[in-house]
């Protein structure tokens, strides 16, 4: 009951944050010069003013902006994201047909990046100023500054060309029309490279933030007092430390589930991944922008949905925050 | 009766390089007998905490260890024993309290479980039998509703709750030696009697020894059967409770026990006639209550008045969360009140703005609780003293030079004016907070806890301060705090607070005398070792314990 109510709660204040969103996408996308008419007169070879002036009527590109921006937010009220001429589909579909290689590209990295950082992160604090301990922190450092693009084109260079271990690009291979596990593993050897160049930044930052977080955590009193009574070194780390020291990084994983909406455009261009990000980078380069709305609508609403379940999870583990 | 439970010989501690010294203690010499309650007595610094710790084989490894001697715990030395055989014993024969019950619990566990770990490690009883025995214990310890305390958090619980939870934890295995690190350091005067009470009382049922370390003369009267006091890590005196307390021996020992404020009414002086400086007529302050959707507002301040003539010590006394916190800073309006007036010499300050409060500003000046927080560790000590006056208007080179003059007032060394905060101790820190606070030569000072975070010779040293420079300078003086020996030392006038609201004020000696508010006359009775100043001078037989 408490539940459902501060879900409702968070719900409705989410529809102000999502609606600003929205909002100010609509206006800046328009303060560019431009319009996906031009665009497309200018690709079919034949711009003449008569023509553009057919294209701007037949998208209601001819009417003030005010007018155009009533007629988006209606759309959208009836879950109908417009129209797009570029590719000549509605926007919907064309977001929906991308939304799973990127949800699982995101998960994957983001998954990845929680549990191998948590990790790495406790074993330096637990084995401070060690061999261990520095190679981590080292590693950890270099990834932290390693750029994802960067990563991601040297990796197709060794594992892809050099070594022929891994697909350079794309989501499964081309006309081999797998199915059941052979499918499931064409899919994840052509994962590895994208979902490895997206989480490394992350998980840096996570095994980083755990390492403070677990240090800090071992000198608490309550630590001491499990001690007192007797309790194992490693119990003393799993059942208690573990999860006190885990709630920061679940902060931080929350603040930066945005970002990696963000640093999926760049990896998915690298690896030709079909996703969201590729379609909003060529949407970008055409200037669709009712695509280029939609997705910005459909990323807010992710991030609104993601930063919820963190601070569902945040609730679960920390009986301090009350619902 | 007699037998000895733990017998500490020529204990050593090293301290790594660059400590203070050498060693945090040095050939300790301590017996604990079964079923009695041995107080180690001795100021920060002292080495107190490091013999317990110690004893437990919990010293912080590995830059403090053992460097000598034997801890011989029923013939076995504690100190020869490997970490498989340390972890037998401890929880199971020797458990420990410690003074913030907050931070000693797993935030994130129920009680019930934190109690059930001890016995999971201690013992193979089955689920359903474990869980009689928590209940039991929870019983044992009066914390009401056992069933539903096993399943609350420890934020759920008040601090005593809280102390007692960890206290029926330590005991839960009928330990034959209970350590109990300054347990009720924390907690209001009132819950710091139970909790007394209910050590002694456990202790006696289970015939415990029990290590009990402080730094509260009044505590030792109340708890103890023997004392031993610490100086530096050194042993400098013990023995049975009355001859130490009574005629203690050793010029430190006799220092410690002369520097606690006693429990006794100031001579009665005539109410002052002086004019008002400080008028607070129905201050309203609630906390909470904001964002979008509202929530649970806190009283802290209700219809609160408060009045303070010009020369007088104004006490504001009350527990934790009774509002005199908020009080003080309503009345220097360090923060914003949401109604009634506050009067600063006949101008209503209530409802300035913070740019229209700047001017007052001068007149009212605050000493904080804690020395160490309340100072800019990346300023001088001189900067910190001139930044007031140099924000009024006055010329750095002028401000600078008031400002060592000040330093010499508070009895501080004029190379001070170019350290750092970090380079004094606790009571030279709050030396500079004074000296700070006096800078803009205010008329009224608020002194918030100010001896709270200080040993008691050091304490002694800072109330003699604010009572020399207050006769001095004519200043008048608001002073909160939660010590009543220390309001009765220092306050021509107390106020009581409770919830909130000021049940009591009056002269400090028909406060003391004969309070009229059944609330005040619980915090007097809760006092620990109320009498033991005089009564110490009386023959043993005579004397029981509370």
């Amino acid at each position: 009951m408490r539940l459902a109510r501060y879900l409702g709660h968070r719900i409705l204040l989410a529809i102000p944050v999502v609606l600003g969103i929205v909002v100010l996408n609509f206006f800046l996308i328009h303060l560019a010069p431009g319009d996906a008419a031009s665009v497309l007169a200018g690709e079919s070879g034949a711009a003449s003013p008569e023509y553009l002036e057919q294209l701007r009527q037949k998208f209601g590109l001819d009417q003030p902006l005010g007018t155009q921006f009533l007629v988006y937010l209606t759309n959208m009220l009836h879950l109908n994201l417009g129209y797009s001429f570029r590719n000549d589909s509605p926007v919907t579909d064309l977001i929906l047909d991308r939304l799973w290689p990127t949800g699982l590209l995101m998960l994957t990295a983001f998954g990845a990046a929680l549990v191998a950082g948590t990790l790495l992160g406790l074993i330096a604090a637990t084995r401070r100023n060690s061999w261990r301990d520095s190679v981590i922190s080292l590693v950890s450092l270099v990834a932290y500054a390693t750029p994802g693009f960067w990563l991601g084109l040297m990796m197709i260079v060794v594992f892809a060309i050099h070594l022929g271990w891994l697909p350079t690009s794309g989501f499964d291979t081309v006309g081999a029309d797998t199915e059941g596990w052979d499918q499931v593993w064409d899919v994840a050897r052509h994962l590895v490279m994208p979902a490895i160049a997206l989480s490394l930044f992350y998980l840096a930052v996570y095994a980083r933030v755990m390492r403070a977080s677990v240090l800090e955590q071992v000198g608490m009193d309550y630590v001491t007092t499990a001690r007192a009574k007797g309790q194992t070194e490693i119990r003393i780390m799993t059942g208690h430390v573990l999860r006190n020291a885990l709630l920061p990084v679940v902060t931080m994983a929350g603040v930066q589930a945005g970002n990696l909406i963000g640093g999926s455009i760049v990896v998915e261009t690298v690896f030709g991944w079909p996703g969201i990000g590729t379609l909003a980078f060529n949407a970008l380069q055409s200037r669709d922008l009712n695509l280029l709305l939609g997705i910005f609508f459909v990323s807010a609403c992710l991030v609104v949905l993601v930063n919820l379940a963190v601070d569902l999870l945040y609730t679960a583990l920390d009986p301090r925050m009350e619902l | 009766m007699t037998t000895t439970v733990l017998d500490i010989e020529k204990l050593s501690i090293g301290l790594p390089p660059g400590a203070d010294r050498a060693q945090a203690v040095t050939d300790v010499d301590l017996a604990l007998r079964a079923g009695a309650v041995t107080c180690l007595i001795g100021e920060s610094g002292s080495g107190k905490s490091m013999v317990a710790r110690a004893i437990l084989g919990l010293l912080p490894k590995p830059h403090v260890r053992i460097a000598g001697g034997r801890l011989l715990f029923e013939g076995q030395d504690l100190a020869a024993i490997d970490e498989r055989g340390m972890r037998a014993i401890r929880g199971a024969r020797i458990a420990m309290i410690f003074q913030e019950p907050m931070t000693a619990l797993n935030p994130l566990h129920t009680i019930g479980r934190q109690l059930d770990e001890i016995l999971r490690i201690h013992t193979t009883t089955g689920r359903a039998a474990r869980r009689d025995r928590i209940l039991a214990l929870l019983d044992s310890v009066h914390l009401p509703d056992p069933a539903r305390l096993a399943r609350a958090f420890p934020h759920q619980l008040s601090g005593g709750q809280r102390q007692r939870a960890m206290i029926a934890m330590a005991l839960a295995l009928k330990p034959r030696l209970l350590i109990a690190d300054e347990p009720t350091t924390a907690l209001d005067v009132t819950t710091q009697a139970q909790i007394l009470h209910l050590i002694r009382d456990l202790q006696r049922e289970h015939g415990t020894s029990v290590l009990f370390i402080t730094h509260d003369f009044g505590v030792v009267a109340d708890i103890a059967d023997s004392v031993a006091v610490l100086q530096k890590g050194r042993l400098v005196e013990q023995g049975g409770v009355a001859d130490v307390l009574g005629r203690p021996q050793h010029p430190y020992t006799r220092s410690l026990i002369a520097a606690v404020p006693k429990l006794a009414p100031p001579p009665v002086r005539p109410a002052s006639t002086a004019p008002l400086v400080v008028e607070g007529r129905k201050i309203e302050k609630a906390y909470g209550a904001r964002g979008l959707f509202g929530g649970r507002a806190i009283r802290a301040l209700a219809q609160v008045d408060v009045e303070l003539r010009r020369g007088e010590t104004l006490g504001v006394v009350g527990e934790s969360g009774s509002g005199k916190s908020t009080l003080a800073r309503a009345v220097t309006r360090l923060m914003p009140v949401d109604g009634g007036e506050i009067l600063l010499s006949g101008h209503n300050v209530a409802d300035l703005s913070r740019a229209q409060m700047r001017p007052h500003r001068k007149r009212v000046q605050m000493v904080f609780q804690d020395p160490y927080a309340s100072l800019d560790p990346r300023q001088r000590v001189i900067d910190i003293i001139a930044e007031g006056p140099i924000i009024h208007g006055t010329t750095p080179a002028v401000a600078q030079e008031e400002a060592r003059v000040l330093l010499g007032l508070v009895g501080l060394d004029p190379s001070a004016a170019r350290r750092f905060p970090h380079e004094f101790s606790g009571g030279q820190r709050q030396r500079i907070g004074i000296a700070r606070a006096l800078a803009l030569r205010p008329d009224i000072l608020v002194a918030d806890e100010p001896v709270s975070a200080l040993d008691v010779s050091v304490q002694a040293q800072i109330l003699a301060l604010l009572a020399d420079i207050k006769a001095r300078l004519q200043l008048s003086m608001l002073f909160v705090t939660h010590d009543l020996r220390v309001a009765l030392q220092v306050c021509d006038r107390i106020a009581v607070m409770r919830q909130g609201a000021v049940v009591e004020v009056g002269p400090t000696a028909e406060i003391y005398a004969s309070p009229k508010h059944p609330y005040t006359a619980a915090l007097f009775a809760a006092v620990p070792g109320a009498d033991w100043q005089e009564r110490a001078s009386r023959p043993i037989h005579e004397r029981t314990h509370a």
